[in-house]
């Protein structure tokens, strides 16, 4: 298959050898689960369970709220013991409401919505319904509820599904293990999104510094047609969706327009995966696999952990930390947030829990720019960030903002590069937070104005007619009162 | 774990660049050239190099010291060494030890600390210090010697270079002699045709190994491409600048040297000769005072090529290359602000891409 070229990006070191050839264990349940409401993108889940509740694996725990939103199930049976403000796995350090689940160890299924046994014979309108009720996000990390995904084929004409294996971000492997280990499930889930899109082509990409998840993804998908995998260059942030999208198809997605403008939609292989268990079995989504690496872990592992188990009992599973942490990341190094503490829970957009030592994060203390281009040439975006950021330190949003602050998708390869050490990624989140603000209060404004307008437009007309209906009767009155006058004057 | 730290948000790993790695590998690739050099020009080069770079770092430290700044931390970085060895480089091998000195002050109090220090700098400082030297003293600056390598029967022996480089025994009117572009010119003025005079000067295959009169810098052009070569490999500079220059020169010089080959002179002596591989692989990709974008820099290397040949050709220094550079120097911010590559998903006009079948 011929690919495109993506401008820029970076090389790092991809770190992915000491978890490349681990295969996925599963983590024996925890005592107690902490599932919060908020787990994906959008409203957060509404509990539908109280405190004493028993309940049972897979049983629904909090309702979704709205059009995004996403709900929040079992992953095993036990008894809900609170409903609390826990710490949420955000840098942020706030807190937000936790269902707590006490397990039995008994890990009794609930009744379950019946598989299908040929999706295909069914409405796309009701694939979708059932990915939502399963509570499947985006698994790669974005969470974005996967449903409001699938119904894109609804409002635009798709030609294909693109299936995200990049796998980009350094020392994750666990897009790569699901990829080696259920390559017919993700094969299978694929084709179910695709054929809920409406989508005649399916492409599987994945970065070439993984073979045996190509291989493995080729034989299972060697007897459909219409699915291709392709081997894409190691290159950051190819698992980037626009970046993505253009490697492959060679379109570029217009500026405030998504990926399925141009036809092409795009999934994670995760997603895929737990999409397949929804349709096939009726099981929502209640656990995820999730990478545990870098230097401070003693023993690092590809663990499929039931959602809500606590960071510091996965770690513990995985050896503990050795030695000095310095940074403890969710996600990868690239793109992940720190997390404030190991007691934080592990939710659905938890691909990867990684423990940095120094020598890792390779921190040093930002110096004066040296004007090198360096972050011009290998930005994927086609900005100057040098010259963003000397805007963002004057507090110069809008010079920021027109020259494409907006555009930045993040991915860090400026800051990764910079042999200043300048922490510029962090300049342009801070711009984007402020200039979203601003433009929140901004509509905030004009919608206030919108009323008032409309309000005074009313108050105007009233006034208006009560005058026209006071001068109406004035003149009436007069009319009755004066008939000589009238009479002169036309005399 | 002691504590767990959030106080930055990502990327948590870096890639294993400095700025001191750039220094230092610049400097190794002025080293071959250099070494060459101190052999070609003996003992008063290398106490000229030794003076210039020194001063760089004590007028570096001191200027650091004066605003309260860490001095090992703002020498450690490598920018003053590479200032004063730049420097060094463009200065006449035999000139005596205070224009180093001087140049050392022109370069990092007036061109680098005043503006604000590293990455602040409108103007490339050791080009700066040079032309400031050159236009100051004329004579000296451009006194240049005819190679007399060291451990040979013409070269000085210590003794004598140390009173050539801290004391008088240059004698500038009966030792020195013009360099390729400085013979050139002045047999021009004289009526003599340059392809005349080109047949007076070291032959290109010399000029290319080095064993003609000029600058440090400017002979063993071989060593110097070399070394920028080595700049390209390891990803420090990239062609567009070293191109751009070396391409504009080189098509200047053969187009008019086709109409009039008795006015100007071949495109591969304007390449060869003078400080065009020093300038355009060293001097022109400086970071600083370079614009950041690659089409800005193919437009930057375009008119520092275009302004050395008329600064060569038609004006009153033989050579133009510091000239050029200062001035694309001061366009460097314009052309940055006019050259910014193309946002994602934006035309060049940074409005959204209109989708495929939009009209």
């Amino acid at each position: 298959m011929k690919l495109f070229p993506v401008r820029g990006g970076v090389h790092p070191e991809y770190r992915k050898d000491r978890t490349a050839e681990c295969a996925i264990v599963a983590l024996p349940m925890p005592e107690r689960l902490f599932l919060p409401l908020q787990q994906h993108i959008g409203a957060p889940a509404s509990p539908v369970v109280a405190p004493g509740d028993q309940v049972r694996k897979g049983q629904l725990l909090a309702t979704a709220q709205g059009a995004v939103s996403a709900p929040v199930h079992a992953p095993t049976s036990g008894t809900i013991v609170d409903i609390a403000d826990c710490l949420a796995p955000h840098p942020s350090g706030m807190s937000q409401k936790t269902i707590i689940l006490e397990t039995d160890g008994k890990d009794e299924w609930a009744d379950l919505p019946a598989g299908l046994d040929d999706p295909f014979a069914v409405d796309g309108k009701e694939i979708g319904k059932r990915v939502a009720a399963a509570g499947i996000v985006g698994l790669g990390g974005a969470t974005f509820p996967s449903s409001v995904k699938l119904s894109l084929g609804t409002q635009k004409k798709l030609e294909t599904l693109l299936l995200n294996g990049a796998e980009c971000e350094p020392y994750l492997t666990c897009d790569d293990r699901v990829m080696r280990e259920y390559a017919s499930e993700v094969v299978d889930g694929a084709r179910i999104m695709a054929h809920a899109l409406g989508t005649p082509k399916i492409v599987v990409a994945i970065e070439n510094n993984k073979p045996a998840a190509l291989k493995a993804m080729a034989e299972a998908s060697s007897a459909f047609t219409n699915v291709t995998v392709v081997g894409v260059p190691v290159q950051y942030p190819m698992g980037s969706e626009r970046h993505l999208c253009q490697a492959i198809t060679g379109l570029e997605t217009p500026a405030r327009m998504l990926t399925a403008d141009l036809g092409v939609v795009v999934h994670n292989v995760g997603t895929a995966r737990a999409i397949h268990q929804a349709i096939r079995f009726g099981r929502p989504l209640l656990s995820r696999v999730v990478t545990v690496s870098g230097g401070a872990v003693a023993d690092a592992k590809n663990v499929e952990v039931p959602l809500g188990t606590m960071v510091s009992e996965l770690v513990e599973f995985c050896g503990g930390l050795r030695g000095e942490a310095k940074r403890l990341i969710s996600g990868g190094p690239m793109m992940g947030n720190p997390l404030p503490a190991l007691f934080v829970p592990v939710v659905k957009g938890t691909c990867g829990i990684l423990a940095l030592t120094a020598a890792e994060c390779n921190e040093a203390p930002p110096g004066p720019c040296i004007r090198c281009g360096t972050c011009v040439t290998i930005c994927p975006c086609g900005l100057v960030p040098v010259e963003m950021a000397a805007f963002i330190r004057k507090d110069n949003l809008e010079a920021a903002q027109r020259i494409g602050v907006m555009d930045c998708v993040s991915c860090g390869s400026c800051s990764y590069i910079c042999p200043s050490h300048i922490p510029l990624v962090q300049y342009f989140n801070y711009a984007k937070g402020a200039i979203n603000a601003k433009d929140r209060e901004a509509r905030k404004q004009d919608h206030i104005k919108v009323l008032v307008e409309a309000h005074n437009a009313r108050l105007e007309k009233a006034a208006a007619a009560k005058k026209a209906a006071a001068a109406k009767a004035a003149a009436a009155k007069k009319a009755q009162s004066t008939p000589t006058a009238d009479s002169k004057v036309s005399a | 774990m002691t504590a767990v730290l959030i106080d930055k948000s990502g990327p948590f790993t870096h890639a294993p660049t400095s700025v001191q790695k750039t220094m230092t590998t610049v400097l190794l690739a002025l080293a071959p050239a250099t070494v060459f050099n101190a052999y070609l020009f003996g003992w008063p080069a290398i106490f000229l190099f030794i003076v210039t770079v020194g001063s760089c770092l004590l007028v570096e430290a001191a200027c650091l010291q004066v605003q309260g700044r860490s001095v090992s931390g703002g020498l450690s970085d490598g920018s003053a060494a590479l200032t004063g060895w730049l420097l060094a480089m463009s200065l006449p091998p035999w000139a005596p030890w205070w224009t180093g000195l001087l140049g050392a002050i022109f370069a990092i109090v007036l061109a680098k600390h005043v503006y604000g220090g590293l990455g602040q700098n409108v103007f490339n400082p050791a080009m700066v210090a040079r032309v400031a030297l050159l236009v100051s003293f004329p004579v000296q600056m451009t006194s240049f010697v005819a190679p007399k390598p060291l451990f040979s029967g013409t070269a000085p022996g210590f003794a004598d270079s140390l009173a050539i480089t801290f004391g008088s025994a240059f004698n500038l009117d009966t030792m020195s002699t013009a360099s390729a572009l400085g013979l050139v010119k002045t047999n021009l003025s004289l009526g003599i045709p340059a392809s005349q005079s080109v047949g007076n000067t070291p032959g290109l295959v010399d000029m290319l190994l080095g064993f003609h009169p000029g600058s440090m810098g400017e002979t063993s052009g071989l060593l110097i491409l070399a070394g920028g070569l080595f700049l390209m490999w390891r990803r420090i500079i990239s062609w567009h600048i070293p191109v751009a220059v070396i391409g504009t020169l080189f098509v200047m010089g053969t187009l008019f040297n086709t109409m009039s080959p008795d006015r100007f002179t071949s495109g591969l002596f304007q390449v060869l000769s003078g400080a065009t591989f020093l300038g355009a692989f060293f001097i022109a990709t400086d970071y600083v005072t370079s614009p950041v974008s690659k089409q800005g820099q193919i437009v930057f290397g375009i008119g520092v090529g275009l302004m050395t040949w008329i600064i060569r050709t038609f004006a009153g220094y033989p050579e133009g290359m510091a000239f050029a550079v200062l001035l694309m120097n001061s366009l460097a911010p314009i052309i940055d602000h006019h050259l910014r590559p193309r946002v994602f998903g934006r035309t060049r006009q940074g409005e959204p891409l209109p989708l495929k079948g939009d009209k």
